[in-house]
């Protein structure tokens, strides 16, 4: 049929199986706009308060259901605005399709009103990133988008549109959803190999990242852990794939990562690394890494293969075919001296928990952990919040953890809460700190807009906490910039205005009694949380240590 | 620290060199050379790169090249089953008494003059990279007023070609 180009961009959308798209209008889009009302019933548009909410939505929508997010925004500030959100995406392997407009192409290159090279911008924070030149191939360049977006590593991909073709017509023909490239296990002759290397380890750990989400091989790889008698550990990114309370799970490593698994992972003979690219928060100081392990590295990614690691085995290729390959090689094992190694580690990591009253850090996830349903998601920012966060909450369905990970965007998390319950429809926990949510508390007005049933617990420490925390322990004590004191905002009643309910609460009573009446209430609910600011991320490993320097409580 | 040649086959499209380049420079490769040119097929473009660093740098940049979509397929170079070559246009000044020692190193490195004046002369030669190197230091006595070199382009001998390779 014949269809004008904005038609074609919402019903090729609607075709590769879009029904929310998050965004904000403009000069540069205003066909799109006519479309996307022309379509309401098919597609749903989630009018956010700036284009960066709007990105951190889509991503959010993401990663809680593993399809792909949809942004759309106009040319010029617009599009920078998305910046943010697609580098967001793009650290963190989430799949995503970002639109923009852009000017009529006769203008393009002369500095037009609103003009912007968006795909020079996001050249290095998309997989790929088009300009369509000629409506002929919009239909088929969207498509592609989507299909590019989820094969092999997920990410980004941006489709700028000029004016002038969202409104010339074509013929339009609708295609089936396109499906990702198909994935394959690591070459036959790397299992081998690999098996052989993992059948004489003595003290196995498995160590997993967003990949194995991804990849969704967690029974696979759980089929492994017992066959081999291993330990299991994840890199932020990991966080939700498998149940927290799993008896094999020591939980997060790396420099906020808990001592436990820390420590364990560093003592290991072999470390099988299933989705992971050994980020330098994980790894700390490379000389020192893991020094006793082989390292069996499976990833989709051949670029992330011994990019910062020794890898003794890399293997490319999807996970769960990669072990389902593998596992037939594996010869069923025990370990019971490793197992005790282990099990020590884990009493020695009871002893440094924190047993003080009041609102602490872990008094605050303990009561988090107690009031949510265990499927209910949890986004978070950025800083002290969201590693308490990793460390202490519990888990027990995967893409329930939403969080911005390799970018680590403060403001990510409102954004985050709104595209996860919008796409599973769940209640939402957002858990933020005063300076994160000072740069997304304008999405408040979409949240109240939608009436999303979304609960902000807000730890306000009135200090940029984890930036403070390092000043604390390598800048002197020396505070320059990160007290937040002097604002004076009411979050209260800031909360109020925009129309949401909100209570500040200073015990640990009032704090489960306000958590349990707000995520009952189904709507958009802010606590207050006053935490002290002298409350510390801890373990820590500093920068570029090893797990010998692991700080665990302060005065060390 | 050792010195790679290596081709990508790229499409031919708007931006290709831009992504390719942008992605050396954000990650810090140490390019010294790169040519680009039109192939056998207006679909593809081949790129041509030389590079410095250890094994582990290449792998690095081999993988991250395979994760641009516009890379249909990349080519390693040895220098047992290789041919390379590079052309060199060379100005310098032409007077008396410099005349007979430039023509004589240009007579023994096959350069060719492709142009003559009373003031200057500029000379053609397609060698080696190294050759050339040697060229363009002969004539250093000799004032020279320009200097333009290809870079390297290199073709596997036999019948094996680029398109062969898979990127698995």
């Amino acid at each position: 049929m014949l269809l004008c180009g904005a038609d074609i961009i919402v019903r090729t959308l609607i075709e590769q199986g879009c029904d929310t798209i998050f965004g904000y209008p403009g000069g540069q889009v205003l066909d799109i706009y006519h479309s996307l009302h022309k379509y309401r019933d098919e597609i749903r548009h989630v009018l956010t308060a700036d284009e960066q909410g709007a990105a951190h939505a889509a991503d959010g929508y993401s990663r809680s259901s593993g399809r792909t997010g949809v942004v759309l925004a106009t040319s010029g500030p617009g599009a920078t605005n998305l910046v943010t959100g697609i580098a967001t995406a793009y650290l963190d392997s989430i799949p995503m399709v970002a639109i923009t407009g852009n000017v009529a192409t006769s203008l393009i290159g002369t500095d037009s009103f609103q003009e912007l090279d968006i795909t020079g911008v996001t050249l290095p924070i998309t997989k790929h990133n088009y300009f369509v030149g000629s409506i002929e191939t919009l239909a088929d360049t969207i498509r592609e988008a989507f299909r590019l977006a989820k094969s092999g590593r997920p990410g980004p991909v941006l489709v700028d549109i000029p004016k002038d073709i969202q409104k010339q017509f074509t013929q339009y023909t609708p295609c089936a959803k396109v499906l990702p490239d198909e994935t394959f296990a690591a070459k036959e002759v790397r299992i081998t190999e690999a098996a052989e290397c993992i059948n004489q380890s003595q003290r196995p750990f498995i160590f997993f990242g967003g990949g194995l989400i991804s990849s969704g091989a967690q029974t696979e790889m759980l089929e492994l852990a017992e066959r081999i008698d291993a330990a299991l550990g994840c890199s932020f990114m990991g966080i939700s794939a498998i149940p927290t309370a799993h008896p094999r799970f020591l939980g997060m490593q790396g420099m906020h990562g808990r001592y436990a698994c820390s420590v364990a992972m560093n003592k290991a003979d072999c470390v099988i690394a299933l989705g992971t690219r050994f980020s330098d928060r994980a790894t700390g100081g490379l000389d020192t890494f893991i020094p006793k392990a082989k390292i069996v590295h499976i990833d989709i990614e051949g670029a992330e293969l011994s990019k910062t690691t020794r890898d003794t085995h890399a293997l490319r290729g999807d996970i769960k075919k990669t072990l389902e390959a593998l596992l037939p090689l594996i010869t069923k094992a025990e370990h019971p001296d490793w197992m005790q190694q282990v099990a020590d580690i884990r009493a020695e990591e009871r002893t440094h928990r924190d047993t003080r009253e009041g609102l602490t850090p872990l008094n605050i996830m303990e009561i988090v952990n107690r009031c949510r349903e265990a499927d209910m998601p949890v986004a978070t920012d950025v800083g002290q919040h969201q590693m308490w966060s990793a460390q202490m909450l519990s888990f027990s369905c995967e893409r329930t953890f939403i969080s911005s990970g390799g970018l680590g965007a403060m403001g990510y998390g409102m954004g985050g809460a709104i595209g996860s319950t919008m796409a599973t429809g769940k209640k939402t926990l957002l858990i933020t700190g005063d300076g994160s949510f000072g740069m997304n508390l304008n999405e408040l007005a979409t949240v109240v807009t939608h009436q999303l049933p979304i609960t902000v617990v807000l730890l306000n420490n009135r200090v940029l906490g984890m930036v403070r925390q390092l000043q604390d322990f390598f800048y002197d004590k020396t505070y320059s910039n990160t007290s937040l004191e002097d604002r004076r905002t009411d979050f209260v009643m800031l909360a109020k205005a925009f129309g949401a309910d909100a209570e500040r609460v200073c015990t640990v009573d009032s704090f489960e009694k306000a958590l349990k009446k707000a995520i009952g209430s189904g709507k958009p609910y802010l606590i207050e949380v006053m935490v002290d600011k002298d409350e510390y991320v801890l373990p820590m490993i500093p920068g570029g240590k090893s797990v010998s320097e692991i700080i665990t409580k302060v005065g060390d | 620290m050792n010195r790679y040649t290596i081709a990508i086959l790229v499409r031919n499209q708007f931006g290709v060199l831009n992504r390719i380049t942008s992605m050396f420079r954000r990650r810090q490769f140490n390019i010294s050379c790169l040519t680009v040119s039109e192939t056998e097929s207006a679909e593809y473009s081949r790129i041509t790169v030389l590079f410095g660093g250890d094994e582990g740098n290449k792998n690095q940049l081999v993988n991250q090249l395979y994760k641009l979509p516009d890379v249909i397929s990349i080519k390693e170079f040895d220098n047992e089953n290789t041919v390379s070559s590079e052309l060199l246009l060379i100005k310098v000044v032409n007077c008396a008494e410099n005349r007979e020692e430039i023509r004589a190193a240009a007579d023994a490195f096959n350069a060719r003059t492709v142009d003559y004046t009373k003031k200057s002369i500029v000379m053609q030669l397609t060698d080696s990279s190294r050759r050339i190197d040697d060229f363009i230091n002969l004539m250093r006595d000799f004032n020279i007023l320009e200097i333009c070199r290809t870079g390297i382009v290199s073709l596997e001998r036999g019948e094996s070609t680029i398109r062969k390779i898979t990127n698995l």
